[in-house]
Protein backbone atom coordinates (compact mmCIF):
# COMPACT_ATOMS: atom_id res chain seq x y z
CA UNK A 1 0.00 0.00 0.00
CA UNK A 2 2.53 2.80 1.30
CA UNK A 3 5.79 3.39 0.42
CA UNK A 4 5.64 0.41 3.22
CA UNK A 5 9.33 0.10 4.69
CA UNK A 6 11.37 -2.77 2.60
CA UNK A 7 13.57 -3.98 5.92
CA UNK A 8 12.22 -3.78 9.42
CA UNK A 9 14.26 -3.89 12.25
CA UNK A 10 11.22 -5.61 15.38
CA UNK A 11 9.89 -8.23 13.42
CA UNK A 12 8.81 -11.09 15.19
CA UNK A 13 9.76 -14.51 14.35
CA UNK A 14 5.86 -14.92 13.60
CA UNK A 15 5.48 -12.13 11.39
CA UNK A 16 8.64 -12.44 9.90
CA UNK A 17 7.30 -15.37 7.69
CA UNK A 18 3.78 -13.97 6.04
CA UNK A 19 2.97 -13.79 2.92
CA UNK A 20 3.07 -10.49 1.16
CA UNK A 21 -1.13 -8.94 2.36
CA UNK A 22 -1.48 -11.91 4.94
CA UNK A 23 -3.08 -10.86 7.62
CA UNK A 24 -0.96 -10.71 10.71
CA UNK A 25 -2.54 -10.75 14.38
CA UNK A 26 0.71 -8.32 14.89
CA UNK A 27 -0.20 -8.55 18.69
CA UNK A 28 0.83 -8.28 22.09
CA UNK A 29 -0.62 -11.51 24.24
CA UNK A 30 -0.38 -12.35 27.72
CA UNK A 31 -1.31 -15.21 30.01
CA UNK A 32 -0.75 -15.64 33.66
CA UNK A 33 -2.06 -18.63 36.34
CA UNK A 34 -2.87 -17.66 39.33
CA UNK A 35 -4.14 -19.56 42.84
CA UNK A 36 -7.62 -21.00 41.51
CA UNK A 37 -7.15 -20.13 38.03
CA UNK A 38 -5.74 -18.09 34.87
CA UNK A 39 -5.91 -14.49 33.41
CA UNK A 40 -5.58 -14.25 29.75
CA UNK A 41 -4.84 -11.12 27.94
CA UNK A 42 -4.46 -9.34 24.39
CA UNK A 43 -4.49 -6.24 22.63
CA UNK A 44 -7.15 -6.12 19.33
CA UNK A 45 -4.83 -5.29 16.08
CA UNK A 46 -5.19 -7.15 13.17
CA UNK A 47 -2.58 -5.99 10.66
CA UNK A 48 -1.68 -6.06 6.73
CA UNK A 49 1.23 -4.54 6.58
CA UNK A 50 0.79 -1.26 8.04
CA UNK A 51 -2.79 -1.21 7.82
CA UNK A 52 -4.90 -1.74 10.54
CA UNK A 53 -7.63 -4.18 9.21
CA UNK A 54 -9.20 -4.77 12.23
CA UNK A 55 -9.24 -2.72 15.00
CA UNK A 56 -11.82 -4.73 16.98
CA UNK A 57 -10.19 -8.15 16.72
CA UNK A 58 -10.82 -10.90 19.59
CA UNK A 59 -7.78 -12.52 19.68
CA UNK A 60 -8.62 -15.08 22.61
CA UNK A 61 -10.46 -17.99 21.45
CA UNK A 62 -12.15 -20.56 23.44
CA UNK A 63 -10.91 -23.81 23.29
CA UNK A 64 -13.15 -25.39 25.60
CA UNK A 65 -15.72 -24.28 28.01
CA UNK A 66 -12.82 -23.55 30.36
CA UNK A 67 -9.59 -23.39 28.57
CA UNK A 68 -8.90 -20.38 26.03
CA UNK A 69 -6.17 -19.72 23.97
CA UNK A 70 -4.38 -16.49 22.59
CA UNK A 71 -3.22 -16.25 19.16
CA UNK A 72 -0.75 -14.19 17.17
CA UNK A 73 1.07 -14.69 13.89
CA UNK A 74 -1.15 -15.15 10.93
CA UNK A 75 -4.73 -14.15 11.78
CA UNK A 76 -5.71 -17.73 9.00
CA UNK A 77 -3.15 -20.14 10.55
CA UNK A 78 -4.44 -19.45 14.07
CA UNK A 79 -8.20 -19.38 13.29
CA UNK A 80 -7.40 -23.09 11.42
CA UNK A 81 -5.16 -24.30 14.46
CA UNK A 82 -7.82 -23.16 16.78
CA UNK A 83 -11.09 -24.56 14.92
CA UNK A 84 -8.72 -28.19 14.76
CA UNK A 85 -8.12 -27.84 18.10
CA UNK A 86 -11.57 -27.71 19.17
CA UNK A 87 -12.73 -30.36 17.13
CA UNK A 88 -10.60 -32.67 18.56
CA UNK A 89 -11.28 -31.61 22.14
CA UNK A 90 -14.88 -32.37 21.70
CA UNK A 91 -14.39 -35.50 20.27
CA UNK A 92 -11.59 -36.11 23.33
CA UNK A 93 -14.02 -35.28 26.43
CA UNK A 94 -17.15 -37.63 24.37
CA UNK A 95 -14.62 -40.47 23.78
CA UNK A 96 -13.55 -40.03 27.67
CA UNK A 97 -16.47 -38.54 29.56
CA UNK A 98 -14.61 -36.12 31.29
CA UNK A 99 -13.91 -32.23 30.86
CA UNK A 100 -10.60 -31.54 28.91
CA UNK A 101 -8.00 -30.65 30.62
CA UNK A 102 -5.28 -27.76 29.98
CA UNK A 103 -2.68 -30.29 29.33
CA UNK A 104 -4.25 -31.83 27.14
CA UNK A 105 -5.31 -28.87 25.02
CA UNK A 106 -2.25 -27.59 25.06
CA UNK A 107 -1.04 -31.14 23.73
CA UNK A 108 -2.99 -31.08 20.92
CA UNK A 109 -2.25 -27.66 20.10
CA UNK A 110 1.55 -28.38 19.86
CA UNK A 111 1.23 -31.74 18.01
CA UNK A 112 -0.41 -29.97 15.03
CA UNK A 113 1.81 -27.19 15.22
CA UNK A 114 5.05 -29.04 15.51
CA UNK A 115 4.11 -31.37 12.67
CA UNK A 116 2.94 -28.34 10.22
CA UNK A 117 5.81 -26.43 11.49
CA UNK A 118 7.09 -25.97 8.25
CA UNK A 119 3.47 -24.69 7.14
CA UNK A 120 2.52 -22.46 9.82
CA UNK A 121 3.35 -19.55 11.29
CA UNK A 122 1.39 -19.13 14.95
CA UNK A 123 2.60 -18.82 18.09
CA UNK A 124 -0.33 -19.14 20.75
CA UNK A 125 -0.73 -19.69 24.67
CA UNK A 126 -3.13 -21.72 26.05
CA UNK A 127 -4.16 -21.35 29.18
CA UNK A 128 -7.34 -22.17 31.34
CA UNK A 129 -8.63 -23.91 34.27
CA UNK A 130 -8.78 -28.01 35.09
CA UNK A 131 -9.57 -29.74 37.93
CA UNK A 132 -6.60 -31.99 37.89
CA UNK A 133 -4.10 -28.76 37.77
CA UNK A 134 -5.74 -25.42 38.37
CA UNK A 135 -5.08 -22.70 36.57
CA UNK A 136 -2.30 -23.38 34.07
CA UNK A 137 -0.15 -21.81 30.84
CA UNK A 138 1.90 -23.22 27.89
CA UNK A 139 3.70 -21.12 25.52
CA UNK A 140 3.79 -22.71 22.10
CA UNK A 141 5.90 -20.60 20.10
CA UNK A 142 6.93 -20.81 16.45
CA UNK A 143 8.29 -24.78 15.51
CA UNK A 144 5.89 -26.47 18.03
CA UNK A 145 7.80 -26.13 21.00
CA UNK A 146 5.55 -26.33 24.49
CA UNK A 147 6.54 -25.39 27.71
CA UNK A 148 4.85 -24.82 31.13
CA UNK A 149 5.13 -21.35 32.36
CA UNK A 150 4.14 -18.97 35.35
CA UNK A 151 4.13 -15.67 33.16
CA UNK A 152 3.64 -16.11 29.44
CA UNK A 153 4.00 -13.37 26.45
CA UNK A 154 3.86 -13.42 23.01
CA UNK A 155 3.31 -12.06 19.94
CA UNK A 156 5.72 -8.93 18.51
CA UNK A 157 4.85 -6.56 21.05
CA UNK A 158 5.85 -8.82 23.55
CA UNK A 159 9.71 -8.15 22.76
CA UNK A 160 9.29 -4.42 24.85
CA UNK A 161 7.83 -5.90 27.97
CA UNK A 162 10.04 -8.86 28.71
CA UNK A 163 12.39 -6.65 31.15
CA UNK A 164 8.84 -5.08 32.55
CA UNK A 165 7.13 -8.80 33.28
CA UNK A 166 10.55 -9.73 35.01
CA UNK A 167 10.37 -7.14 37.24
CA UNK A 168 6.50 -7.07 37.80
CA UNK A 169 6.14 -10.79 38.32
CA UNK A 170 6.12 -12.03 41.76
CA UNK A 171 4.74 -15.81 42.65
CA UNK A 172 1.24 -16.49 44.31
CA UNK A 173 -0.36 -13.14 43.28
CA UNK A 174 -4.29 -12.66 43.76
CA UNK A 175 -6.22 -12.71 41.27
CA UNK A 176 -6.62 -8.63 40.85
CA UNK A 177 -2.95 -8.33 41.50
CA UNK A 178 -2.69 -10.46 38.48
CA UNK A 179 -5.25 -8.53 36.28
CA UNK A 180 -3.72 -5.50 37.06
CA UNK A 181 0.03 -6.77 35.82
CA UNK A 182 -1.42 -7.88 33.04
CA UNK A 183 -3.58 -4.93 32.10
CA UNK A 184 -0.25 -2.79 32.87
CA UNK A 185 1.92 -4.81 30.38
CA UNK A 186 0.21 -5.01 27.40
CA UNK A 187 -0.35 -1.06 27.70
CA UNK A 188 3.24 -0.83 27.74
CA UNK A 189 3.66 -3.24 24.46
CA UNK A 190 0.91 -1.41 23.21
CA UNK A 191 2.32 1.91 23.45
CA UNK A 192 5.50 0.70 21.62
CA UNK A 193 4.72 -1.60 19.00
CA UNK A 194 3.21 -0.59 15.97
CA UNK A 195 1.51 -4.03 15.20
CA UNK A 196 -0.55 -3.86 18.61
CA UNK A 197 -3.36 -1.33 19.92
CA UNK A 198 -6.53 -0.62 19.86
CA UNK A 199 -7.99 -2.19 23.22
CA UNK A 200 -7.19 -4.90 25.54
CA UNK A 201 -9.68 -7.79 25.97
CA UNK A 202 -8.87 -9.90 29.10
CA UNK A 203 -10.67 -13.12 30.22
CA UNK A 204 -10.53 -14.48 33.72
CA UNK A 205 -10.93 -18.26 33.97
CA UNK A 206 -11.76 -19.83 37.28
CA UNK A 207 -13.25 -22.81 38.57
CA UNK A 208 -16.65 -20.86 39.38
CA UNK A 209 -16.60 -19.52 35.47
CA UNK A 210 -15.38 -17.44 33.10
CA UNK A 211 -15.38 -13.40 33.21
CA UNK A 212 -14.77 -11.69 30.21
CA UNK A 213 -13.87 -7.69 30.44
CA UNK A 214 -12.21 -4.85 27.84
CA UNK A 215 -10.73 -1.45 28.31
CA UNK A 216 -11.38 1.04 25.98
CA UNK A 217 -8.54 2.08 23.68
CA UNK A 218 -8.59 5.77 26.16
CA UNK A 219 -8.79 4.62 29.62
CA UNK A 220 -5.16 1.86 29.24
CA UNK A 221 -2.85 1.95 32.49
CA UNK A 222 -0.31 3.43 30.43
CA UNK A 223 -0.22 4.86 26.47
CA UNK A 224 -0.68 4.69 23.68
CA UNK B 1 37.32 10.16 -19.83
CA UNK B 2 36.14 9.33 -16.23
CA UNK B 3 36.45 13.16 -15.67
CA UNK B 4 34.00 14.54 -18.67
CA UNK B 5 31.73 12.18 -17.34
CA UNK B 6 31.26 13.58 -13.89
CA UNK B 7 31.04 16.79 -16.18
CA UNK B 8 28.39 15.30 -17.90
CA UNK B 9 26.12 14.52 -14.94
CA UNK B 10 26.68 11.05 -15.62
CA UNK B 11 28.94 10.78 -12.26
CA UNK B 12 28.00 11.65 -8.75
CA UNK B 13 31.14 13.22 -7.25
CA UNK B 14 35.40 12.99 -7.65
CA UNK B 15 34.90 9.45 -5.47
CA UNK B 16 32.93 7.90 -8.61
CA UNK B 17 36.00 9.45 -10.89
CA UNK B 18 38.63 7.63 -8.77
CA UNK B 19 36.70 4.63 -8.84
CA UNK B 20 36.01 4.47 -12.79
CA UNK B 21 39.61 6.07 -13.35
CA UNK B 22 41.18 3.59 -11.51
CA UNK B 23 39.20 0.19 -12.83
CA UNK B 24 39.94 1.83 -16.81
CA UNK B 25 43.96 1.63 -15.09
CA UNK B 26 43.74 -1.80 -13.82
CA UNK B 27 42.18 -3.05 -16.55
CA UNK B 28 44.57 -1.92 -19.44
CA UNK B 29 47.30 -3.04 -17.26
CA UNK B 30 45.98 -6.35 -17.19
CA UNK B 31 45.05 -6.42 -20.97
CA UNK B 32 48.65 -5.35 -21.47
CA UNK B 33 49.93 -8.55 -19.44
CA UNK B 34 47.31 -10.45 -21.32
CA UNK B 35 48.39 -9.14 -24.67
CA UNK B 36 52.06 -9.62 -24.23
CA UNK B 37 51.74 -13.56 -22.77
CA UNK B 38 48.72 -15.38 -23.70
CA UNK B 39 47.32 -13.37 -26.65
CA UNK B 40 47.88 -15.64 -29.98
CA UNK B 41 46.18 -18.49 -31.65
CA UNK B 42 42.14 -17.98 -30.37
CA UNK B 43 42.94 -15.85 -28.25
CA UNK B 44 42.88 -12.73 -30.31
CA UNK B 45 43.05 -8.89 -29.96
CA UNK B 46 39.39 -8.83 -30.01
CA UNK B 47 39.51 -11.28 -27.37
CA UNK B 48 41.82 -9.40 -25.21
CA UNK B 49 40.33 -6.37 -25.80
CA UNK B 50 36.83 -8.04 -24.78
CA UNK B 51 38.25 -9.12 -21.40
CA UNK B 52 39.92 -5.70 -20.89
CA UNK B 53 36.47 -4.17 -21.25
CA UNK B 54 34.71 -6.64 -18.96
CA UNK B 55 37.80 -6.50 -16.17
CA UNK B 56 37.35 -2.60 -16.33
CA UNK B 57 33.11 -2.90 -15.83
CA UNK B 58 33.29 -5.56 -13.33
CA UNK B 59 35.97 -3.77 -10.95
CA UNK B 60 33.99 -0.24 -11.75
CA UNK B 61 30.63 -1.57 -10.66
CA UNK B 62 32.16 -3.46 -7.85
CA UNK B 63 34.26 -0.13 -6.78
CA UNK B 64 30.57 1.79 -7.07
CA UNK B 65 28.98 -0.37 -4.47
CA UNK B 66 31.25 -0.11 -2.29
CA UNK B 67 32.13 3.73 -2.41
CA UNK B 68 29.06 5.05 -4.33
CA UNK B 69 25.95 5.85 -1.27
CA UNK B 70 22.35 4.69 -2.33
CA UNK B 71 19.77 5.12 0.05
CA UNK B 72 17.78 1.57 -0.65
CA UNK B 73 15.07 2.30 2.59
CA UNK B 74 14.75 4.76 5.10
CA UNK B 75 14.89 3.76 8.63
CA UNK B 76 13.47 6.31 11.45
CA UNK B 77 10.13 7.45 9.36
CA UNK B 78 7.64 9.87 10.14
CA UNK B 79 3.94 9.49 8.73
CA UNK B 80 1.34 11.04 7.35
CA UNK B 81 1.27 14.49 7.28
CA UNK B 82 -2.19 16.68 6.16
CA UNK B 83 -2.61 20.34 4.72
CA UNK B 84 -5.35 22.79 3.93
CA UNK B 85 -5.99 25.72 3.06
CA UNK B 86 -9.13 27.58 5.11
CA UNK B 87 -10.47 31.07 4.74
CA UNK B 88 -7.33 33.10 5.70
CA UNK B 89 -4.49 30.84 5.68
CA UNK B 90 -3.52 27.33 5.20
CA UNK B 91 -2.86 24.84 8.11
CA UNK B 92 -0.44 21.96 8.33
CA UNK B 93 -1.00 18.93 10.92
CA UNK B 94 0.77 15.74 11.75
CA UNK B 95 1.49 13.58 14.40
CA UNK B 96 4.33 13.18 16.33
CA UNK B 97 5.69 9.63 16.48
CA UNK B 98 8.72 8.79 14.56
CA UNK B 99 9.11 5.02 14.06
CA UNK B 100 11.73 2.76 13.95
CA UNK B 101 10.67 -0.01 11.31
CA UNK B 102 7.48 -1.29 13.71
CA UNK B 103 8.73 0.12 17.08
CA UNK B 104 6.99 3.38 18.38
CA UNK B 105 10.28 4.76 19.28
CA UNK B 106 9.92 8.64 19.31
CA UNK B 107 7.22 9.77 20.68
CA UNK B 108 7.87 13.67 20.59
CA UNK B 109 9.30 13.92 17.35
CA UNK B 110 8.41 17.74 15.43
CA UNK B 111 7.59 16.85 12.00
CA UNK B 112 6.17 20.38 10.97
CA UNK B 113 9.21 23.51 11.31
CA UNK B 114 8.96 26.74 10.50
CA UNK B 115 11.27 27.90 7.79
CA UNK B 116 11.62 31.89 8.24
CA UNK B 117 8.83 34.07 9.20
CA UNK B 118 6.02 33.07 6.67
CA UNK B 119 6.51 29.24 5.55
CA UNK B 120 5.62 25.88 7.42
CA UNK B 121 7.30 22.66 5.87
CA UNK B 122 6.41 18.90 6.81
CA UNK B 123 8.04 16.11 6.39
CA UNK B 124 7.31 11.95 6.39
CA UNK B 125 9.76 9.93 6.30
CA UNK B 126 13.05 9.28 7.17
CA UNK B 127 13.59 11.66 9.87
CA UNK B 128 17.42 12.51 9.24
CA UNK B 129 16.78 13.45 5.66
CA UNK B 130 14.38 16.33 6.94
CA UNK B 131 17.03 17.45 9.78
CA UNK B 132 19.18 17.58 6.89
CA UNK B 133 16.81 19.87 4.48
CA UNK B 134 16.34 22.14 7.45
CA UNK B 135 19.95 22.92 7.84
CA UNK B 136 20.14 23.95 4.16
CA UNK B 137 17.12 26.09 4.79
CA UNK B 138 18.19 27.66 7.92
CA UNK B 139 21.38 28.05 5.88
CA UNK B 140 19.55 29.85 3.13
CA UNK B 141 17.63 32.22 5.82
CA UNK B 142 21.12 32.87 7.63
CA UNK B 143 22.11 33.88 4.19
CA UNK B 144 19.08 36.09 3.95
CA UNK B 145 19.59 37.52 7.29
CA UNK B 146 23.16 38.75 6.55
CA UNK B 147 22.58 40.45 3.04
CA UNK B 148 19.59 41.99 5.15
CA UNK B 149 17.94 43.72 1.78
CA UNK B 150 14.32 43.42 3.35
CA UNK B 151 13.80 39.89 1.35
CA UNK B 152 13.06 36.55 2.41
CA UNK B 153 12.68 33.44 1.09
CA UNK B 154 8.92 32.62 0.80
CA UNK B 155 6.76 29.93 0.22
CA UNK B 156 6.46 29.11 -3.16
CA UNK B 157 9.96 30.02 -3.66
CA UNK B 158 11.22 26.95 -0.68
CA UNK B 159 8.72 24.92 -3.08
CA UNK B 160 10.43 25.38 -6.03
CA UNK B 161 13.97 25.14 -4.01
CA UNK B 162 13.25 21.80 -2.36
CA UNK B 163 11.90 20.82 -6.05
CA UNK B 164 15.05 21.02 -7.24
CA UNK B 165 16.85 19.57 -4.32
CA UNK B 166 14.93 16.25 -4.39
CA UNK B 167 15.23 16.06 -7.96
CA UNK B 168 18.88 16.22 -8.75
CA UNK B 169 18.91 13.44 -5.95
CA UNK B 170 16.86 11.34 -7.29
CA UNK B 171 18.82 11.16 -10.48
CA UNK B 172 22.02 10.56 -8.98
CA UNK B 173 19.93 7.07 -7.05
CA UNK B 174 20.32 8.54 -3.47
CA UNK B 175 17.41 10.23 -2.73
CA UNK B 176 16.40 12.21 0.29
CA UNK B 177 13.53 10.00 1.54
CA UNK B 178 10.71 12.52 2.33
CA UNK B 179 7.77 13.71 1.03
CA UNK B 180 7.46 17.48 1.75
CA UNK B 181 4.28 19.73 2.49
CA UNK B 182 5.25 23.27 2.01
CA UNK B 183 2.91 25.97 2.83
CA UNK B 184 2.91 29.66 3.08
CA UNK B 185 0.23 32.19 3.41
CA UNK B 186 -1.38 31.98 0.60
CA UNK B 187 0.10 29.08 -1.01
CA UNK B 188 0.10 25.01 -0.34
CA UNK B 189 2.08 22.39 -2.19
CA UNK B 190 4.27 19.00 -1.93
CA UNK B 191 7.79 18.10 -3.00
CA UNK B 192 8.34 14.02 -3.00
CA UNK B 193 11.37 12.64 -2.95
CA UNK B 194 11.73 11.92 -6.23
CA UNK B 195 11.24 15.74 -6.97
CA UNK B 196 7.09 15.61 -8.14
CA UNK B 197 5.83 18.81 -7.12
CA UNK B 198 2.02 19.82 -7.45
CA UNK B 199 -0.30 22.66 -5.55
CA UNK B 200 -4.00 21.78 -4.31
CA UNK B 201 -6.41 23.16 -1.79
CA UNK B 202 -5.30 20.25 0.37
CA UNK B 203 -2.67 17.80 0.55
CA UNK B 204 -2.05 14.32 2.23
CA UNK B 205 1.19 12.06 2.05
CA UNK B 206 1.66 8.58 3.16
CA UNK B 207 -1.59 7.20 4.42
CA UNK B 208 -3.34 10.12 5.12
CA UNK B 209 -3.39 10.49 1.20
CA UNK B 210 -5.29 6.98 0.78
CA UNK B 211 -7.41 7.70 4.11
CA UNK B 212 -7.59 11.67 4.72
CA UNK B 213 -7.94 12.98 0.63
CA UNK B 214 -11.38 11.08 0.66
CA UNK B 215 -12.79 12.85 3.80
CA UNK B 216 -10.95 16.25 2.74
CA UNK B 217 -12.76 16.24 -0.42
CA UNK B 218 -16.09 15.75 0.50
CA UNK B 219 -15.71 18.22 3.92
CA UNK B 220 -13.61 21.08 2.14
CA UNK B 221 -14.94 24.35 1.45
CA UNK B 222 -13.22 27.03 0.40
CA UNK B 223 -14.37 29.37 3.10
CA UNK B 224 -13.69 27.16 5.86
CA UNK B 225 -12.61 29.30 9.31
CA UNK B 226 -9.82 28.67 11.24
CA UNK B 227 -12.17 26.50 13.81
CA UNK B 228 -13.55 24.38 10.72
CA UNK B 229 -9.96 23.82 9.56
CA UNK B 230 -8.74 22.64 12.55
CA UNK B 231 -11.82 20.09 13.12
CA UNK B 232 -11.66 18.58 10.13
CA UNK B 233 -7.44 17.93 10.63
CA UNK B 234 -8.16 16.69 14.00
CA UNK B 235 -10.92 14.60 12.17
CA UNK B 236 -8.36 13.09 10.22
CA UNK B 237 -5.83 12.35 12.18
CA UNK B 238 -8.30 10.48 14.20
CA UNK B 239 -8.87 8.24 11.36
CA UNK B 240 -5.42 7.85 10.96
CA UNK B 241 -4.44 6.77 14.30
CA UNK B 242 -7.42 3.73 14.37
CA UNK B 243 -6.21 2.68 10.84
CA UNK B 244 -2.36 3.77 10.21
CA UNK B 245 -0.01 1.02 12.24
CA UNK B 246 2.69 4.05 12.39
CA UNK B 247 0.45 6.61 13.64
CA UNK B 248 0.08 8.03 17.88
CA UNK B 249 -2.68 10.33 18.62
CA UNK B 250 -0.43 12.79 19.65
CA UNK B 251 -0.55 15.76 16.92
CA UNK B 252 0.64 18.84 16.30
CA UNK B 253 -1.02 21.53 14.09
CA UNK B 254 0.38 24.60 12.56
CA UNK B 255 -0.89 27.64 11.06
CA UNK B 256 0.32 30.25 8.64
CA UNK B 257 -1.75 33.87 7.94
CA UNK B 258 -0.29 36.65 6.44
CA UNK B 259 -0.81 38.92 9.56
CA UNK B 260 0.57 35.92 12.07
CA UNK B 261 3.21 34.46 9.84
CA UNK B 262 4.18 30.62 10.63
CA UNK B 263 3.45 29.68 13.77
CA UNK B 264 3.27 26.03 15.15
CA UNK B 265 1.35 24.52 18.04
CA UNK B 266 2.93 22.14 21.04
CA UNK B 267 1.77 18.67 20.62
CA UNK B 268 -1.34 17.58 22.55
CA UNK B 269 -3.54 14.48 22.42
CA UNK B 270 -6.59 13.59 20.62
CA UNK B 271 -9.88 12.57 21.68
CA UNK B 272 -10.56 8.95 20.00
CA UNK B 273 -13.72 6.85 20.26
CA UNK B 274 -13.79 3.28 20.99
CA UNK B 275 -17.44 3.44 21.51
CA UNK B 276 -18.37 0.91 19.00
CA UNK B 277 -20.24 -2.26 19.82
CA UNK B 278 -17.73 -5.04 18.23
CA UNK B 279 -15.33 -3.90 20.89
CA UNK B 280 -17.38 -5.15 23.53
CA UNK B 281 -18.54 -8.30 21.66
CA UNK B 282 -16.55 -10.81 22.20
CA UNK B 283 -16.02 -13.29 19.00
CA UNK B 284 -13.68 -16.08 20.38
CA UNK B 285 -16.42 -18.06 21.74
CA UNK B 286 -16.94 -21.97 20.82
CA UNK B 287 -20.11 -20.53 18.88
CA UNK B 288 -17.93 -18.92 16.47
CA UNK B 289 -15.52 -19.66 14.45
CA UNK B 290 -12.26 -18.76 16.34
CA UNK B 291 -12.31 -15.08 16.27
CA UNK B 292 -11.60 -12.09 14.60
Amino acid sequence: MDAALAHSFTISPESSRLKPGELSTGTTIMAVPFEGGVVLGADSRVSTGTYIANRTSDKIAQLSEKIFCCRSGSAADTQALTDYVRFYLQQWEVETGRDATVKVAAHLMRKICYQNKDNLSAGVIVGGWDEVDGGSVYNIPLGGTMIKMNCAIGGSGSTYIYGLTDALYKPNMTKAETVAMVKKSISHAMARDGSSGGIIRTCIVEKSGVEREYIPGNQLPYGP
Amino acid sequence: MAVAAKGLGLLGGWGDVGVVGGAAFVATMFESWLGATWQGGWITNEVVNFINTAVGAGLAIAGMGRLGQHTKYPIVTGTSVLGLRYNGGVMVAADTLCSYGSMAKYKDARRIRTVGPATLLGASGEYSDFQSIMDMLEGMEQQNANFDDGHNTDAQQTHSYLRAVMYQRRSKMNPLWNDLVVAGPNFLGLVDKIGTTYTDNFIATGFGSYLAIPILRKKWRPDMSEGEARGLLEDCLKVLFYRDCRALNRIQIAKVTEGEGAIVSEPYEIETDWSAASFATTKGGLEGDGGW
